[in-house]
């Protein structure tokens, strides 16, 4: 069997170090290694998205990604949206529009969705139901996600201004 | 599922990245962005016993040219760069407009142009790019670099040109200048799906004919195909309606379908017909 290899991984600003097997996925790694089981493992083969998280800024889906491709990349996880017990926007957005029922799902879309708004904080209605067509949610309907996306989106707007 | 175990290796340059390669005895494989080969190495279709990862090699990461001089593209340029090209005119158009229909956002970010190449899958929109355009691939080895022509590169379902030890390192894209104008339609059941079927064309209409066309299917049978016979049925022809519904019945004359659990040889013989008499039309439009 290949050795395990030794990485730091940056995540949510703060530095892990952990030895890892080369096949362990980032997403296994961020749960079993670093312990932040905030992300999400469904399908394991980059369909669902529940493992989505950021790096470098951009939403990739974690079970597709070795944690040792990871080293040197800034990674962010769904533990690092809040300030303390204030929830990022996006958070409240769910919490007050009923964007999640069992909750599964839930932090892969809002890394995507952190990841697409800094991207491009005035996205259409078309390009965000676009985005938010890449992950899977068996609970919703969809509708309150998009509804909760959409106002996150504004106040994060209104934020910047 | 979990992938089975295998050695990683991380070059930092090319030079060492075929050395690796060149040096890998037993199952060796390439990692670009793994948006197809991890899947399958998750569900152990995919056993490589050495993965010798590109993502280090940010030499591959580059675009450069436009749509004059055509372009080229680095292997390891990720297809979300072309949300917003960083070049102008007809290709970069027809390359933001097919970007849109590869997978999702975040399989975008990751995903690479010349990982998409390599990996030769015949419902990739990439390869459906490079086999009507006519792009020229870059194959490198320790023996050195040679370039292989779109029509040679793809052999069949996810296989291509390249030998175990060789790297695709870049892709030449041709002009396409101002005047030529672009169309491309894939049918898939839901966004982000497989193509069923798809149809890219490229025409240039001068005095109520086609004075030039180019066009080609892809996730119809086991590689993206140009359709010559189809592009000289249409040379001198209106662009009309009654043109492009010809071109489409020679289109599903010229190419014999594969049939497979999600579409049966009729059903994507008829898919066929439609993308093609839609990305014509688009491109005329």
């Amino acid at each position: 069997m290949p050795d395990k290899i030794a990485i730091t991984l940056d995540v949510n600003g703060k530095s892990y170090d952990v030895n890892v097997e080369p096949r362990r996925s980032l997403a296994d790694v961020l749960r079993e290694d670093c312990g932040l089981t905030g992300t999400h493992l469904g399908c394991e083969h980059g369909v669902c998205g529940a493992c989505t998280v950021l790096v470098d800024g951009r939403p990739v889906r974690a079970c597709l990604m070795f944690g040792v491709q990871a080293e040197g990349k800034a990674i962010r996880t769904v533990e690092g949206l809040a300030d303390g017990d204030v929830l990022h926007p996006l958070q409240k957005a769910f919490w007050e529009n009923h964007g999640l029922q069992c909750g599964f799902c839930t932090p892969g879309f809002l890394m995507l969705a952190v990841g697409a708004l800094e991207e491009n904080p005035a996205m259409s209605e078309a390009e965000l139901r676009d985005v938010l067509s890449s992950n899977l949610c068996r609970c919703t309907g969809y509708q309150n996600i998009v509804k909760a996306v959409r106002l996150a989106a504004d106040e994060m707007r209104a934020r910047r201004a | 599922m979990k992938p089975a175990a295998f050695a990683y290796l991380a070059p930092t340059t090319l030079g060492e990245a075929l050395a690796m390669l060149d040096g890998v005895q037993d199952d060796g494989k390439v990692l670009a962005g793994g948006q197809s080969l991890v899947p399958a190495m998750n569900f152990r279709l995919a056993r490589p016993a050495t993965l010798v990862d590109l993502n280090g090699l940010s030499e591959l990461d580059h675009v450069s040219g436009d749509s004059d001089r055509g372009v080229v593209i680095g292997a390891l340029v990720r297809h979300a760069a072309f949300h917003a090209p960083p070049f102008e005119g007809p290709l970069a158009e027809l390359l933001a407009k097919v970007v849109r229909d590869i997978a999702h956002y975040p399989i975008r970010q990751r995903g690479t142009f010349g990982g998409s190449l390599a990996h030769a899958d015949p419902a990739s929109e990439w390869c459906l790019v490079a086999a009507t355009l006519g792009a020229t691939m870059h194959l490198a080895s320790v023996a050195g670099t040679r370039t292989v022509a779109a029509a040679d590169f793809f052999r069949g379902t996810f296989t291509t040109a390249l030998a175990p030890n060789e790297i695709l390192v870049r892709v030449d894209l041709p002009p396409l200048p101002a005047g030529w104008r672009t169309g491309f339609y894939e049918f898939s059941r839901r966004k982000g799906d497989f193509a069923l079927a798809m149809a890219l064309a490229t025409l240039q209409i001068d005095g109520g004919a086609i004075r030039a066309v180019r066009l080609g299917v892809g996730g119809v049978s086991d590689r993206p195909r140009r359709l010559e016979t189809v592009e000289a049925f249409l040379a001198g022809k209106p662009p009309t309606p009654a043109t492009f519904a010809e071109a489409a019945e020679l289109a599903r004359g010229a190419v014999a379908v594969t049939a497979d659990i999600h579409a049966s040889e009729a059903y994507r013989s008829d898919l066929l017909g439609t993308v093609v008499r839609r990305a014509l039309a688009e491109a005329a439009a």
